[in-house]
C-alpha cells in the first residue's frame, strides 16, 4: 500500500495523470482520436517538442534557461534544406551530422558566454535568440526549401513506422533514454542537480561548475540541432521564420512536466510527458471540436497549475525534511 | 562583487559625479550622440515627422518599461505584460462593438489590467511561486483569454475623436500629445524609485530579500503593488495601441515583452536586481527605438536591427562583467605586489 | 591624492559640458519641421515606388514582387523598393508606411494584413501626395486610390468549388483551410464559395462543415489540417485558397493514410505543388500568374501619378505589355483569368 502512495509522490505524477485523463476524455468523445493515424499524428507532433524539452531540462536543472532554441532550430532546419539543395545525393547521415554539429556550435557560444562571462543565461540567450534569428533571416532571405527539395527517403522518416511508432519518434525515444540515464545515473549528470540546488556549495564540494554548465548548453544545442533535422523531415517548408516563438512552448512543456525554473529538480521523462501533454491538448481540443480559441488559455492554466503543484510539493518536502531532522537529533 | 573602496574615494565622490558618470547617464550620452550622428548621416531623419512617428512607435514599450524596471530591480520579472496589453485590447474591442459607452469601456479595460497584475502579484507573493514560471503561465493564459474574448475578429470603428487624439501632435513640433501622459508616468516612477523610501526599499529588496525583511520592509506587499502597477500600465499601453492603430485584435502587442526587457537591460538595469534607474531604462528604450527608426527610414532590412539588438544586449551585460574582471585583476595584482614587497623586506638584520 | 581629486572634478566638468552641448544640439537638430518632400510634385523622371507585401519570405509574394519590379522599371520609375514585416501582422506594416511617407515615396503598393489598421497611416501618406495602390489583399476603400485584384474574386471562388466538386464526385463534406482570419481576399473568396454552395443546385449534396485558419504559417496550417481530419473523419475534400495552406495540407495528406482518399484543391504555386501532383495527392488546383499582378500594379501607380486616371469607375490605363486595363466598380482593376494546374501542364510553369 505504501508503494502505491509513493507513486503519487513522484514529481511526474500530476502530468502523467493529466495526460492519461485527457486522452481518456477525448477518446470517449471522439474515438478516431486513438485510431492508428491519430496516434501516429500525436506522436509525430510531440517528437520535436519532446527533444527540445529534454535539452531544456538539462539547462533548467542547472538553474539556467535557454531562450534561443527556437532560433537554433530554425537555423539548423534551414541548413538541412540548403544541404540537400546544394549537394544532391548527400547521404542523410551527413545531413544529420551537419545539423547537429551546427546546433552544438550555437549552443557552445551560449555556454561560453554564460559559464565564463558569468552573465545570467536569461539575458545571454535572449540576445542570441535575436542574433541567431537575424543570421537566419540574413542567410535565407526570402528563400524557402520545400519537402519536394528533399529526398523522399528523408521525408519518409516521418512517415514510416515500426510497430506503429514513427521512425523519428523512435529516434527521440532513444535520445530521451540516453539523457534520462545520464541525469539519473552518471556522476556528472547528478552534478547538474547539485549545481542547480546551490552552485556555491557544489563548487566547494568539488563539482567543476563552469565545465558542467558549458557542457549543458552544448548538449542543448546538439539536441536542438537534431530537432531541426526532424523538423525538416516532417514539415513542408524551412526558411527564415522557422521555429520562431518555439522557445516559450518548450519551457512550458518542461515546467508542466515538473522541471522547476528555480533549478535542482525535475527529470527528462517529466519534460517529455509535459511536451506530449501540450501537443495532445492541441489535438484533443480540435478532436472534440472545442473552440480552438481556448487552447492557449488552457495551456496557460496548465502551466500555472504545474507551478503551484511544484510549490506545494516542495513545501511539503521541506516540512518533512525539517521534521525528520528534528527527530534525528 | 568586490569593489575597491577606500575612505578617500568614498568621501571624494559627490552626488553630481555619481549621477553624471552612472550607467544611466552614460546611456543618455550615447543616445544623444547616436541621434546627432543619425541626424547628420541619414537624410530626412532630423524632422518633426521623425519625432512623431518614432515616439508613437516607442510609446507602448516606454510605458511598460517603467514598471518593468521596478520589477526587475526587486529581482523579479514579468513576461506577461504584452499579453495583458493584448487582453485589454480584445476586451476594449468586444465591449465597444457591443455598444458600451467608450469611457466606460476604457475604465473597464484599466480594471482588467489591475486584475491581471493583481493575479500575478498574488501568485508571486502570496503563493510564493517563482515569477519567471508564473509570468510564463500568465503570458499564455492572458493571450489565450484575449483569443477567447475576441476570437479571430478585429474591431476597427473606434470613435474618430479618440483615435485622432491618440495620434495628434503638439503644434508643429511633431511630438505626439500622448507623450505628456508618458512624461507624467516617467516622472511618477522616477520619483517613486529614486526619491522615496519605498523606492529605496525596492533597491534593498533587490540586493538582499532577507536583509530587507530584517530592516522591516514588507517585501510581499511591495512586490504585490509593483505587479498591480505593471498590470495597470500594460493595460494603458494596450489602450493606446488599440487607439493608435484603430484596431482591436487578439494578437495586438504580441512579442512586446521581449522588446521591453531587452531595452530595460540595455539601459543598465541589472537582471540580478538591486541596480538600475528610470532614466537608464528610458535611454535604453530610446536607443533601440532610434536605431530601429533610422534603419526603417533607410529601408535596411529588419534583419540588421534584430542582430544589432541582440549584440547590444549581450554587450551590455558582458561589458560590465569584463570591466569588473579587469578591475579585480588589477586589485589582485596590486595586493600581490604589496604582499611580495612585505615578504621580501627583511624582518630582522640577522636574516 | 590631490591629483585624483582634480581628475575627478575635471571628469565631472567635462561630463556636464558634454551633456549640455549634446542636449542643445540634439534639441536643435530634432525640432525644426523640415519639408519631407511633397510626393506628388516629383517630376516623372524621379519617381519612386515602394511595395509593402503582407510579409516577406513568402514564395507567392516573391513572384508578385518580381513582376512588380519589372513593371516599375518598364513604367519609368526611377527607384523601386520592397519593404515589409517578417511576420504577417496588422500593426507592423504601419511603421513601414510611415517611413515611406517620410521618404516622400510617390507610389505605395500595399497588400494589407488588416484592412483598417493601416488606414490612418495610408491617409497620412496620401495627404503628403503619395498615390496608394492596394494589391492582392485590399484595404478599406476609403484609404486607397485603386485595388488591383489578380482575378475576379467571384471567379476564384467558383473555380475552386467546381474543382472540389469534381474531385469528390459531387457529394460529401468539405472544409476550408484559410490563411489569417482577417485577410480581406480570403474572406471575400470564402463568402462567394459559401454563397455558391448554398445557391447552386449542382452542389446541393456538398456540405461545408468547417473553416480553419493556418495563418499562412507552415506548421500551423499542417496542424490545422491534421485537426480537420480528426474532427471530421468523413471529410471528403479540403479547399485551401492560400499557397502556404495548400502546400502544408498536401504534405500532411501525402504522409498519412488519407492520401488519395481526401481531395485537396485550392490556390497553389506550381513549384511547391509539383511533387504532390505527381504523387497523386492533388489532382488539380488553380492560380494565376502572380508576376502579372505586380506588373499591372506598377503601371496603375504610374497612371495615377500621371493623372491619367483618378481611380473612379470607367477609367482606363495602359499596363505596359499587358495592354489596356479598365477600372471597375469600387476602384477595382482585374488582371486576368485564373489558370488551372494539373499533372499535364504543371511542368510548363516555373514559379
Amino acid at each position: 500500500m505504501n508503494r502505491l502512495w509513493s507513486v503519487l509522490r513522484w514529481r511526474e505524477f500530476p502530468v502523467a495523470a493529466a495526460l492519461v485523463g485527457l486522452v481518456i476524455l477525448t477518446y470517449s468523445v471522439n474515438p478516431t482520436f486513438l485510431a492508428p493515424q491519430g496516434v501516429k499524428d500525436l506522436l509525430l507532433n510531440a517528437t520535436i517538442l519532446v527533444i527540445l524539452a529534454a535539452g531544456q531540462t538539462l539547462v533548467l536543472v542547472t538553474q539556467n534557461v535557454d531562450l534561443s532554441v527556437g532560433s537554433v532550430l530554425g537555423l539548423t532546419a534551414y541548413a538541412v534544406g540548403v544541404s540537400f539543395a546544394t549537394f544532391p545525393g548527400i547521404p542523410i547521415i551527413a545531413v544529420f551530422a551537419i545539423a547537429i554539429l551546427l546546433g552544438g556550435v550555437l549552443g557552445a557560444i551560449n555556454g561560453l558566454l554564460v559559464s565564463v562571462a558569468k552573465v545570467p543565461a536569461l539575458v545571454i540567450t535572449l540576445g542570441t535568440l535575436y542574433i541567431y534569428r537575424g543570421i537566419n533571416n540574413a542567410w535565407a532571405g526570402g528563400k524557402q526549401y520545400f519537402a519536394g527539395d528533399r529526398p523522399d527517403s528523408f521525408g519518409n522518416l516521418s512517415v514510416q513506422t515500426v510497430l506503429g511508432i514513427p521512425l523519428i519518434t523512435l529516434i527521440a525515444l532513444v535520445i530521451l533514454a540516453i539523457v534520462a540515464i545520464y541525469l539519473a545515473g552518471v556522476r556528472s549528470g547528478r552534478d547538474l542537480y547539485a549545481i542547480g540546488s546551490d552552485s556555491d556549495a557544489a563548487k566547494l564540494y568539488g563539482v567543476p561548475v563552469t565545465k558542467r554548465i558549458f557542457a549543458v548548453f552544448v548538449a542543448n544545442g546538439l539536441l536542438a540541432g537534431l530537432a531541426g533535422v526532424l523538423y525538416a523531415s516532417r514539415f513542408n517548408s524551412v526558411g527564415a521564420t522557422t521555429g520562431a516563438g518555439m522557445e516559450l512552448q518548450v519551457i512550458a512543456a518542461a515546467v508542466v512536466g515538473g522541471v522547476a525554473i528555480s533549478g535542482g529538480v525535475g527529470s527528462v521523462v517529466g519534460a517529455a510527458l509535459g511536451g506530449l501533454l501540450l501537443t495532445t491538448i492541441t489535438s484533443s481540443l480540435t478532436a472534440i471540436r472545442v473552440d480552438k480559441f481556448w487552447q492557449q488559455a488552457v495551456v496557460g492554466a496548465l502551466i500555472l497549475a504545474a507551478v503551484v503543484i511544484d510549490r506545494v510539493s516542495s513545501l511539503r518536502m521541506t516540512r518533512r525534511l525539517r521534521v525528520s531532522e528534528a527527530r534525528n537529533v | 562583487m568586490s569593489e575597491v573602496l577606500s575612505a578617500e574615494i568614498v568621501a571624494g565622490r559627490s552626488t553630481a559625479t555619481r549621477v553624471l558618470t552612472s550607467r544611466g547617464a552614460v546611456m543618455w550620452y550615447l543616445v544623444l550622440a547616436v541621434v546627432i550622428v543619425l541626424s547628420l548621416v541619414v537624410p530626412r531623419f532630423a524632422s518633426a515627422r521623425t519625432a512623431g512617428f518614432l515616439l508613437l512607435d516607442v510609446i507602448p514599450i516606454l510605458m511598460i518599461a517603467l514598471p518593468m524596471t521596478l520589477v526587475i530591480i526587486t529581482g523579479e520579472i514579468d513576461l506577461s505584460v504584452a499579453s495583458t496589453a493584448g487582453l485589454t485590447s480584445a476586451v476594449m474591442g468586444v465591449l465597444w462593438a457591443r455598444g458600451m459607452n467608450i469611457y466606460l469601456v476604457l475604465a473597464v479595460c484599466l480594471i482588467v489590467g489591475l486584475l491581471a497584475g493583481a493575479f500575478n502579484g498574488f501568485m508571486v507573493t502570496w503563493v510564493g511561486l517563482p515569477s519567471l514560471a508564473v509570468t510564463i503561465g500568465t503570458l499564455a493564459l492572458f493571450r489565450g483569454l484575449a483569443l477567447v474574448v475576441i476570437g479571430d475578429n478585429a474591431v476597427a470603428n473606434f470613435p474618430r475623436g479618440l483615435t485622432t487624439w491618440a495620434t495628434s501632435k503638439i503644434g508643429t513640433t511633431g511630438i505626439p500629445v500622448f507623450i505628456i501622459i508618458v512624461l507624467a508616468l516617467i516622472a511618477i516612477f522616477a520619483v517613486v524609485l529614486h526619491l522615496t523610501p519605498f523606492g529605496r526599499g525596492l533597491i534593498a529588496i533587490g540586493f538582499s530579500k532577507e536583509a530587507a525583511e530584517f530592516v522591516g520592509i514588507d517585501v510581499g506587499r511591495a512586490k504585490f503593488y509593483l505587479y498591480v502597477a505593471t498590470g495597470l500600465v500594460s493595460s494603458m499601453a494596450g489602450i493606446f495601441w488599440t487607439l493608435r492603430y484603430s484596431s482591436a485584435r487578439s494578437d495586438n502587442a504580441s512579442g512586446l515583452e521581449l522588446a521591453v526587457i531587452a531595452a530595460v537591460l540595455l539601459g543598465g538595469i541589472s537582471i540580478f536586481g538591486g541596480k538600475g534607474s528610470i532614466p537608464g531604462a528610458v535611454a535604453g528604450v530610446l536607443m533601440i527605438g532610434v536605431i530601429n527608426y533610422a534603419l526603417r527610414l533607410q529601408r535596411i532590412s529588419d534583419v540588421v536591427l534584430i542582430i544589432v539588438t541582440g549584440t547590444l544586449l549581450i554587450a551590455s551585460v558582458v561589458g560590465p562583467s569584463i570591466f569588473e574582471w579587469l578591475s579585480r585583476a588589477r586589485h589582485d595584482r596590486r595586493v600581490h605586489k604589496d604582499l611580495t614587497i612585505t615578504a621580501n623586506t627583511p624582518l630582522s638584520p640577522a636574516s | 591624492m590631490a591629483l585624483l581629486r582634480t581628475a575627478r572634478r575635471f571628469l565631472v566638468a567635462t561630463a556636464a559640458t558634454t551633456a549640455l552641448a549634446l542636449l542643445v544640439t540634439g534639441c536643435s537638430s530634432a525640432a525644426p519641421p523640415s519639408a519631407s518632400g511633397n510626393a506628388s510634385s516629383a517630376p516623372a523622371a524621379n519617381r519612386s515606388i515602394t511595395f509593402i507585401p503582407k510579409q516577406l519570405n513568402n514564395p507567392y509574394t516573391d513572384v508578385v514582387l518580381g513582376g512588380g519590379k519589372k513593371g516599375a522599371t518598364a513604367a519609368g520609375f526611377a527607384k523601386s523598393n520592397v519593404v515589409g514585416p517578417l511576420e504577417a501582422s496588422a500593426s507592423s506594416q504601419v511603421s513601414f508606411i510611415n517611413a515611406e511617407t517620410q521618404a516622400g515615396t510617390n507610389a505605395i503598393v500595399i497588400a494589407a494584413n488588416d484592412p483598417d489598421a493601416v488606414c490612418p497611416a495610408l491617409t497620412e501618406a496620401r495627404n503628403g501626395g503619395a498615390k496608394i495602390v492596394a494589391f492582392d489583399s485590399d484595404t478599406n476603400p476609403t484609404c486607397r486610390d485603386l485595388f488591383v485584384s489578380q482575378v475576379v474574386a467571384k471567379d476564384v471562388a467558383l473555380i475552386q468549388v467546381e474543382l472540389i466538386a469534381q474531385q469528390i464526385g459531387g457529394a460529401g463534406d468539405i472544409a476550408i483551410l484559410s490563411a489569417t482570419a482577417n485577410a480581406t481576399n480570403q474572406n471575400e473568396w470564402i463568402k462567394y464559395m459559401e454563397a455558391e454552395l448554398a445557391s447552386n443546385p449542382k452542389y446541393k449534396d456538398i456540405k461545408l462543415v468547417a473553416k480553419v485558419y493556418g495563418d499562412d504559417a507552415d506548421t500551423k496550417s499542417f496542424q490545422e489540417a491534421q485537426g480537420l481530419l480528426q474532427a471530421y473523419p468523413n471529410l471528403k475534400g479540403i479547399i485551401s485558397p492560400t499557397t502556404v495552406g495548400i502546400a502544408a495540407t498536401a504534405r500532411y495528406l501525402s504522409t498519412s493514410k488519407y492520401k488519395g482518399k481526401v481531395a485537396l484543391t485550392g490556390l497553389g504555386l506550381p513549384n511547391e505543388m509539383r511533387k504532390f501532383v505527381k504523387d497523386g495527392t492533388v489532382t488539380e488546383f488553380a492560380l494565376w500568374d502572380p508576376a502579372q499582378l505586380g506588373y499591372v500594379a506598377s503601371f496603375a501607380g504610374k497612371a495615377l501619378l500621371d493623372g491619367t486616371i483618378t481611380g473612379k469607375e470607367g477609367d482606363k490605363f495602359t499596363a505596359g505589355d499587358m495592354g489596356e486595363r479598365a477600372v471597375g466598380a469600387n476602384g477595382v482593376v482585374i488582371v486576368g483569368p485564373p489558370t488551372r494546374f494539373n499533372k499535364d501542364n504543371i511542368d510548363n510553369y516555373n514559379f
